[in-house]
């Protein structure tokens, strides 16, 4: 069956929104972990890149793509387990400590990167099992030809690279975890009140803790999603301020997993139309420039985080360390 | 074998551990303390405390702030380790390092700061951390099913599914007093509990105390209210600077000598006024209305008189706009209406609405809440002395700078004359305890001979000794003819200090009396929002 080539154009878009929503899906996750539990996280920048550079360098070293994810999230973690000791421990200021562990990742990553394997930076491009390859779902060709589902299941849904699924059943997922367990009520319950947690006679610190680690394994997959499913290998400053963007969606969904998948979709969707129309005919008046289509997520974020879409109440006890009182 | 390892075992426990505190029966008491020492740095907050409580007795700990109660109860309920000394427990040695620890021994504290998740169900943050398994769904039916059960018991009924943040704060009380009891608390410690309660509420909540006792619970009351210790306590114990003073029946013993135990010296309780002679109307308010950022109307029409040499005392539940009265006369707030002072009128929305304008029409302030719109806490005393009345011309050395020695000279004087411990301006706020810094603020506002004085939550966590001495300096100002507008939730302190009451409810007046022709219990009713037994 021949498609129009809007219809073409239609699903290539919608692939291509899956695609690039995955890191912020993955990163707003784990913000959204962090942040529940008062733990605010500026860092997810810096431990995704982190990640992404020993994602791609673990995973070039051993040709197992699967080696190097774990690779990793153990980088990312460990990224973490820094932010858990400065914020949590030793009650530092949770923003200071996430703009340091960015510009550590930036800084140390072009340096490994640069000693290793002297390419500017980059990593050598990966290939074969040291890369994901991509999964066609079961049936994917014999629907093909049902109208209209059968090609978005075919060319929509189905063939993505093992991590795009992982990060859409983590949004299931996360949301049975905040709102149907006994974890999820302290997570979040730390978070707005920690004393009611203290005086319950539970760990706000380990809690606290086991949130910002969780963040940690979420930016790490990330960044291994950047380096070895969406691109071949790393480069500087691949994640070119996603992180942040990460954290808009954050605020835009609430704090909420389900709210936070439409988020990233939307500003999926608009960096997916500024990669397949730099430059947008507008009835042949004007031409929008590729400049305007690229800054849009950028501006949604502004625009977002001025407070324009409703009022946006963060954890109660967000950014401040608990210290107990009388 | 096993009969001589028994009683060795008690011999032991007989030999090492002789009661302090003999209960009159063979039962050993529900909590005995023995030698609790803490040290804060230099400050000894508690030294050597012994205690012990019967089971089923509701026990009252009195002191000043600083004297060590609540100290003592954190460390009862494993917030803070004490350096030195022993807790037991039903007659059980028990180390409390952590609230885990002591809820596992039975003890549940209701918080004077409530300790609750303003955004959860009451059902969640019951279970908060006594959940039943990892899933929350059982343990919410369970806590559903037991919370029926405990709110016919003892008249604990709040309903289930409410979010905390839309509950008042006396049913917020009831979920902290549920927690307790869903964990299982045979011990009940109850930190300030009334302080934020109207009468009926507090009534309620002595009923619910009492229905708790009678099932054998033992409660212990923490309060520096010595009329609600007579009221419900069996016995009571005294802390006055981190040491037990004495614990007595409270049968046995009365306000007055409590208040003596408390201090160290002989307090008035009665405050001593003669009759008011009031003069001319000093302030005049006329259908004052306003409504705040969020569109809610938070005074709905208010028309009051103060008259020179007279106290008007204004009573109600706060948050039923006697704030934004004291705002508005304050200078920062807006409002329509009209208010006239000495028959001048002010300025309620233009560029004349503000704390100088207010200042120098002969308006002083003390604000309800010191350490928020009285003081800034980090800045040194002196330095807040001036704060206000820095444009005055006897604190300026030449037009670009302040004259900082005369102005430390003015705040030593100040300081002398309100008695404020200790007298030194180069303190910071924050160091000086909440009645000097309530002094601190009052030397600032009186001492301008204002001729309206706006006294807002004047003995708000003020020991009783200070309470004496602001109460006796507020009514000197009404001796020396000026009028005073007094804003308290203490109806005790309305009612001795006024001359004249109006209650406020939602924003209107409920009514006026005079405070020898009326009693709590009506005000009480007024300030619930009940007139003539109707409620509006």
């Amino acid at each position: 069956m021949e498609h129009s080539q809007n219809f073409v154009l239609f699903l290539v878009t919608l692939n291509q929104m899956i695609t690039v929503s995955v890191v912020l899906i993955f990163a707003g996750l784990a913000g959204l972990f962090s942040e529940r539990s008062g733990i605010f996280d500026i860092g997810l920048e810096g431990k995704m890149l982190i990640s992404a550079f020993f994602a791609a360098a673990v995973s070039f070293a051993t040709g197992n793509v699967w080696i190097g994810v774990l690779g990793g999230i153990a980088a990312s973690m460990v990224f973490a387990l820094i932010h858990g000791i400065t914020s949590i421990t030793f009650r530092g200021n949770q923003l200071i400590s996430g703009v340091a562990l960015n510009f550590l990742a930036s800084g140390l990553t072009v340096v490994l990167g640069n000693a290793w394997y002297r390419k500017g930076g980059q990593t050598p491009t990966l290939s074969g099992d040291a890369r994901f390859s991509e999964i066609t779902l079961p049936f994917a060709d014999a629907l093909r030809d049902v109208p209209f589902l059968g090609p978005i299941y075919a060319e929509v849904i189905s063939g993505h690279k093992p991590l795009v699924y992982v990060a859409f059943a983590l949004v299931p997922l996360s949301w049975w975890l905040l709102y149907r367990t006994r974890f999820g009520l302290r997570l979040r319950a730390v978070g707005e009140n920690p004393a009611s947690v203290d005086t319950a006679g539970i760990s706000v610190i380990r809690l606290r803790f086991v949130a910002v680690l969780i963040a940690g394994v979420l930016c790490g997959l990330a960044g291994a999603y950047l380096s070895t499913s969406q691109g071949a290998a790393f480069g500087r400053e691949m994640t070119a301020g996603r992180g942040f963007i990460a954290l808009a969606a954050l605020i835009f969904a609430k704090w909420r997993p389900w709210y936070l998948l439409m988020a990233t979709l939307l500003f999926g969707l608009l960096e997916a139309i500024s990669n397949l129309f730099p430059n947008i005919d507008v009835f042949g008046l004007f031409t929008i420039p590729v400049q305007f289509t690229q800054a849009l997520p950028y501006i949604l974020t502004v625009v977002i985080l001025a407070g324009f879409v409703g009022k946006a109440i963060p954890p109660r006890a967000g950014g401040e360390p608990y210290v107990k009182e009388r | 074998m096993d009969s001589t390892t028994e009683t060795g075992r008690r011999a032991t426990a007989a030999s090492s551990a002789p009661p302090a505190f003999p209960s009159s029966g063979s039962e050993p008491p529900a909590i005995e303390l023995r030698g609790i020492s803490k040290a804060f740095g230099p400050v000894q907050a508690n030294k050597d405390i012994t205690l012990s409580v019967a089971r089923g007795a509701i026990h009252g700990i009195v002191g000043e702030n600083g004297a060590g109660k609540s100290t003592l109860m954190s460390i009862l309920y494993g917030f803070y380790r004490a350096d030195a000394g022993e807790i037991f427990i039903n007659g059980e040695r028990r180390e409390i390092h952590n609230s885990q620890d002591a809820i596992a021994a039975g003890i549940g504290m209701v918080f004077q700061h409530f300790k609750l998740v303003e955004n959860f169900t009451v059902l969640e943050n019951v279970i908060l951390g006594a959940e039943e398994g990892a899933l929350l769904r059982p343990s919410l039916a369970r806590a559903r099913d037991l919370l029926t059960t405990l709110a016919a018991e003892y008249e604990l009924s709040v309903d289930p599914e409410a979010l905390i943040e839309d509950l008042t704060v006396g049913h917020q009380q009831r979920v902290e007093i549920l927690k307790a009891l869903y964990r299982k608390a045979d011990i009940l410690i109850l930190d300030e509990p009334t302080g934020v309660l109207t009468p009926a509420e507090a009534d309620h909540l002595f009923r619910i105390l009492r229905n708790l006792r009678d099932e054998g619970k033992t409660i212990i009351l923490i309060t520096h209210k010595l009329r609600e210790i007579m009221d419900i306590t069996d016995t009571v114990s005294v802390m006055r600077r981190g040491q037990m003073t004495a614990t007595v029946k409270t049968a046995e013993t009365g306000p007055e000598q409590l208040a003596e135990l408390m201090v160290g010296r002989k307090v008035l309780l009665e405050v001593e006024k003669t009759p008011a002679h009031p003069g001319p109307a000093v302030l005049e308010i006329e259908d004052l209305r306003v409504t705040d950022e969020s569109g809610v109307d938070r005074l709905k029409g208010i028309s009051l008189q103060v008259r020179a040499g007279e106290i008007l005392g204004i009573a109600g539940v706060s948050g039923n706009g006697q704030s934004e009265l004291l705002e508005v006369l304050g200078g920062y707030r807006n409002a329509s209406g009209r208010i006239l002072l000495n028959g001048i009128p002010l300025d309620l929305s233009g560029r004349h609405s503000d704390g100088q304008s207010r200042r120098a029409a002969g308006i002083a302030h003390v604000p309800e809440d010191r350490q928020r719109e009285g003081l800034i806490m980090e800045f040194a005393a002196w330095e807040n002395i001036a704060f206000g009345y820095h444009n005055d011309p006897k604190y300026q050395k030449n037009t670009l700078f302040m004259d900082n020695r005369a102005l430390r000279e003015d705040t030593r004087q100040k300081m002398k004359h309100f008695d404020v411990r200790p007298p030194i301006p180069r303190l910071k706020a924050r160091n000086f305890s909440g009645g000097n810094q309530q002094k601190l603020v009052l030397a600032r506002e009186i001492e301008r001979n204002p001729d309206l004085l706006l006294v807002g939550q004047p003995t708000r966590g003020v020991d009783i000794g200070a309470i004496e001495f602001i109460h006796k300096r507020i009514i000197e100002l009404r001796d020396q003819g000026k009028a005073i507008l007094l804003v308290s939730v203490e109806l005790e302190e309305i009612l001795s200090l006024s001359d004249r009451i109006v209650v406020m409810f939602d924003g209107r007046i409920m009514g006026e009396r005079i405070p020898a022709e009326t009693d709590e219990r009506e005000l009480g009713l007024l300030m619930a929002g009940v007139q003539n037994g109707e409620t509006t």
